[in-house]
């Protein structure tokens, strides 16, 4: 299969972020490696202060536009996150192009979840009877708040005052840790990703890379400000090194460990935890006392299904064939004890949404952030919600549709995320599909909706719209460029307007073709 | 054949060469053309932003002036995505079902129904980075997206292949969003012209010369990011190119 | 109603009423490479892991024995080799913490991701091949499948509580992309090809 034109220069969008050496580089045999979530060429950023997400003031609808521009107005940051999400994009078609199959995997894929969560409830039964069988405790949880409740009731019932933790996207939409907080159990998250952001008090920024937004210099800061590392020490290795070594011992005397799951198979009572780091291995095998958050969509039918997603996944997501740990949970150790939280929070009310169910279908492997343009260049803050990027942007309404109202705005509905899910959604169609609901349910701001009012009868009058459209151009044409480019004109903040034209095409054709209709 | 010419909004107002270049380009190959004087817009400015009662009206104004043509062509990708796959703010009358199944794009009306063999009068000896508009990309198929696995194809590169002297770039994210998307280039214009500003430099640097496109909105929207940040590069549509414009 | 009951009825209650069939999933074996082995080497150390080339003849597990030469302390739980901590004698994983070299059979390898898979018979105590330092694997070569496909038709996944693939070494690039091995498990991962005993 051809593959169009060659590629004419490799450089990226940003030259100047390539330096001359790669002195971080790990080489086995000559060969520089990149698997898991590393990237395929070294980037080197300068220092600058890190732009913080976006301002949530209680329930008022996030501006995610007003944080993606203080993102943008941090060009160090920006550029790192664009070139280095890209680049994980692109190891993405690498692997693609490496699989005959690939495009078969993806409708297998959507078609066994949309399978899955059209009999949700028979798969869910059928894991719980399999799950108790092998000695696993399997509790129900409504909502965020009975989840919390839950986990905090193991935890006492075991004496439990820490708990180690690998990442959850779950948990984090639980509001899981101000909850354990608050009843004074020290959670301790073990992804490398998760504690930067943890021990720096914000909320990860992508699913799959938490502190993705966040630059080496960055992290040194907030490693010497919590685990007593060097300030002036921002080399990749030794920041890793320090976080290995001050998260070790917590690790061993933990009372308790946490994990999500990835994936939960019906047939054999299994759920699986995909990591790079081992640090879900860890959180479920070192302490006895292990609990596992999981939403109720992740499952699968049956092993044979499994192999599909476990195929797509870290391909998807890192452009990497396999995450380096696949773990597959199906009863507790000897001497241990394995509890499993199956957590509803809205799920089963989106099921019920006949142009968004398919939404449930996400593997949270994160593609659909790597390749979204606005996503890159706003960085996973912006968006203000557990959810960024363009799957962020559909389920996120679920959620509250008041305070995320603007986030389906937040998108050119260019469609690329839609081709890169691994289970196809049709998140761009969804995000279309949002913004009607949205106006439906008046949620959106006055002065857009009387814009779009007043458009809409302009456009349908022919007199009206053709003297709308001379006087545009004549204002371009004679307008002095302060009047022309002022605060109102959005058009004209950052890029020049349409040059005036000597006629429309109405005037042009009539001159021309004698207005023959 | 009795073709309707539907000239959008934007291209009446700031871009009449390109609707120029395309009633010449179909009339070159002997058909007739005609331009219904009472057309507007395709209704995409409200529906795009989810206020799609808003568009009702206008969305039957295009009907009543398209109707009755054995095709009705534009040289815009967004619209004629529009009004093939969304337009339903209307009843879907048998009348409206027509106009919309009838309603092509420029470039895949000559690729895929004329099957244009050749075009003698083009010639355009530059280096020329093309443009696929997400509209086109994605939804009108024009060609093969960088995310799916399935063989290489391009309607437009068929098409400007046929023009004499033409020299094709390659820049480092062929089919990356330009930032323009409808109102999101004013609602978002940040992020919408940092998008601009990012493509502009990606085929600058890729040596083109021109950048050419089957939308005029993205054309409008990079020349004004490549004006604004000083990146001199030229912008022309592929109706233009293909109707023997030499500059 | 308890909350089992109420999310159950809630989905009922929301089910698409839309005909979406279960798919059979294909093996996807149809072009195997010509040598499984190779293949698992190959993916095994784009994945960052180290193949030990065993010897002609001799002693096979030479390489292991001088990778682990100047560990202080080496527990192992395959008889070919011995270390110096007895996992039979570990109480609780917080006695494995110390651990240079962790050396560990595997149950079977895959070929198109370099992964070996490692369960509780292989390791006996869990925590093992996540606390050392390194980790050396043992894998009969006879014991490779083709794919991932094939490995879930294994008999670990329906018997036994605990079995995780392992490809290559603990790694992570969270911070600007930067890859690192050992993030929090081990640092290395060595595989040998070596038939069981």
């Amino acid at each position: 299969m051809s593959t169009g034109p060659k590629q004419s220069h490799d450089n990226g969008l940003h030259p100047e972020l390539l330096p001359p050496d790669d002195p971080d580089a790990i080489y086995h045999n000559g060969h520089r490696l990149d698997h898991a979530e590393g990237v395929s060429r070294p980037m080197r950023s300068k220092p600058e202060p890190q732009p913080r997400g976006a301002r949530v003031h209680g329930n008022r609808p996030i501006d995610q536009a007003e944080a993606a521009g203080r993102f943008i107005a941090a060009p160090e940051h920006e550029k790192m996150h664009d070139e280095r999400l890209w680049d994980l994009r692109q190891k993405r078609d690498r692997e693609m192009h490496g699989i005959e199959e690939w495009e078969e995997l993806r409708s297998l894929a959507s078609a066994i979840k949309e399978h899955t969560l059209t009999h949700l409830d028979q798969y869910l039964e059928q894991f719980e009877a399999n799950a108790r069988a092998n000695g696993i405790h399997v509790h129900w949880a409504r909502d965020a708040a009975e989840h919390n409740r839950i986990v905090h009731g193991i935890l006492r019932d075991h004496g439990a005052k820490s708990l180690i933790k690998s990442k959850s996207m779950l948990t984090e939409e639980c509001g899981f840790r101000p909850y354990m907080a608050s009843v004074g159990i020290e959670v301790v998250e073990t992804d490398l990703g998760e504690r930067i952001q943890q021990l720096d008090n914000e909320d990860p920024s992508h699913v799959v890379v938490p502190a993705v937004h966040k630059l080496r210099t960055d992290v040194a800061q907030v490693f010497a400000r919590t685990i007593g590392a060097d300030p002036n020490n921002s080399d990749v290795h030794y920041l890793a090194e320090a976080q290995r070594e001050a998260n070790r011992p917590l690790i061993l005397a933990a009372d308790a460990g946490m994990t999500g799951a990835n994936f939960v198979v019906a047939e054999t009572g299994t759920f699986v935890v995909c990591t790079n780091e081992g640090n879900a291995d860890l959180s479920a095998n070192v302490p006895k006392l292990h609990i596992a958050s999981i939403g109720i969509e992740k499952i699968i039918p049956r092993l044979e299904h499994l192999a599909v997603f476990v195929r797509l996944l870290s391909r998807s997501a890192l452009g990497s064939p396999m995450t380096q740990y696949t773990s597959h949970f199906r009863g507790p150790r000897q001497g241990g004890e394995m509890h499993v939280v199956l957590t509803d929070n809205g799920r089963s009310a989106r099921l019920g949404l006949a142009e968004f169910w398919t939404s449930l279908k996400c593997i949270r492997c994160g593609a659909c952030m790597n390749t979204c343009p606005v996503y890159r260049r706003s960085g996973g803050l912006s968006y203000g919600a557990t959810y960024s990027g363009p799957i962020g942007l559909i389920i996120d309404p679920t959620f509250n549709a008041h305070k995320y109202s603007n986030l389906p705005f937040a998108s050119s509905l260019n469609g690329s995320c839609t081709n890169v899910c691994p289970v196809k959604i049709n998140i761009h169609e969804q995000i279309y599909a949002w913004r009607r609901e949205l106006v439906k349910r008046h949620e959106v701001p006055f002065v857009k909706k009387a814009a779009m009012k007043a458009a809409g009868e302009l456009l349908s009058r022919p007199a009206a719209y053709r003297a709308a459209i001379a006087a545009a151009d004549f204002a371009l044409a004679h307008l002095p460029r302060f009047v022309a480019y002022n605060g109102l004109n959005a058009w004209g903040r950052h890029r020049e307007n349409p040059h005036p034209p000597k006629q429309t095409f109405h005037s042009w054709h009539h001159a021309n073709r004698g207005g023959k209709q | 054949m009795r073709i309707g010419l539907f000239i959008p909004c934007y291209i009446d107002a700031f871009f009449p060469e390109v609707g120029i270049a395309t009633l010449e380009l179909l009339e070159r190959f002997g058909h007739e053309v005609v331009y219904p004087r009472d057309q507007t817009c395709c209704g995409q400015p409200m529906a795009n932003s989810g206020f799609n009662a808003d568009c009702a009206a206008t969305e039957a104004l295009f009907v009543r002036n398209f109707s009755g043509f054995e095709y009705v062509v534009a040289p815009s990708g967004s619209c004629v995505h529009h009004v093939r796959d969304n337009f339903d703010a209307i009843e879907q009358t048998a009348e409206v079902t027509e106009v919309r199944t009838r309603t092509f794009e420029l470039v895949e009306f000559l690729h895929d129904i004329l099957k244009i063999e050749a075009l003698p009068w083009a010639r355009f000896p530059h280096r020329v980075g093309l443009h696929n508009s997400c509209g086109t990309l994605r939804a009108l198929k024009h060609a093969r997206p960088s995310e799916l696995h399935v063989p290489f194809f391009s309607k437009p590169m068929d098409l400007l292949s046929k023009v004499d002297g033409i020299e094709f770039v390659t820049p480092a994210r062929p089919d990356e969003c330009c930032g323009f998307g409808g109102t999101f280039s004013v609602f978002e214009e940040v992020v919408s012209t940092k998008m601009g500003y990012d493509k502009v430099s990606d085929h600058a640097r890729a040596g083109a010369e021109y950048i050419v496109s089957a939308d005029t909105s993205c054309l409008m929207h990079q020349q004004g990011c490549a004006e604004r940040i000083g990146v001199p590069l030229k912008f022309i549509h592929i109706a233009q190119i293909l109707n023997g414009a030499s500059a | 109603m308890s909350s089992r009951d109420e999310i159950l009825e809630s989905i009922r209650a929301s089910l698409p009423r839309l005909d979406r069939p279960l798919p059979d999933v294909p093996l996807f074996d149809a072009n195997p490479p010509a040598s499984l082995l190779q293949t698992f080497k190959e993916n095994l150390e784009r994945m960052g892991g180290m193949f030990l080339d065993p010897p002609a003849s001799g002693d096979l597990l030479a390489p292991v024995r001088t990778k682990i030469a100047g560990a202080h302390v080496v527990c192992s739980t395959v008889p070919e080799i011995a270390g110096n901590r007895d996992i039979a004698e570990i109480t609780a994983p917080q006695g494995l913490a110390d651990v240079d070299f962790a050396i560990v059979r595997a149950s079977c390898g895959v070929a198109e991701t370099g992964s070996v898979l490692l369960t509780e018979s292989d390791l006996r105590i869990n925590a093992i091949a996540y606390l050392a330092q390194h980790l050396i694997v043992l894998l009969d070569p006879a014991d490779i499948v083709v794919n991932i496909h094939h490995a879930y038709r294994r008999p670990e996944f329906r018997s036994g509580h605990y079995a995780a693939f392992h490809t290559g070494p603990s790694a992570t690039a969270d911070i600007e992309g930067v890859l690192i091995h050992g993030a929090q498990g081990v640092r290395s991962l060595s595989v040998l090809p070596v038939g069981r005993a």
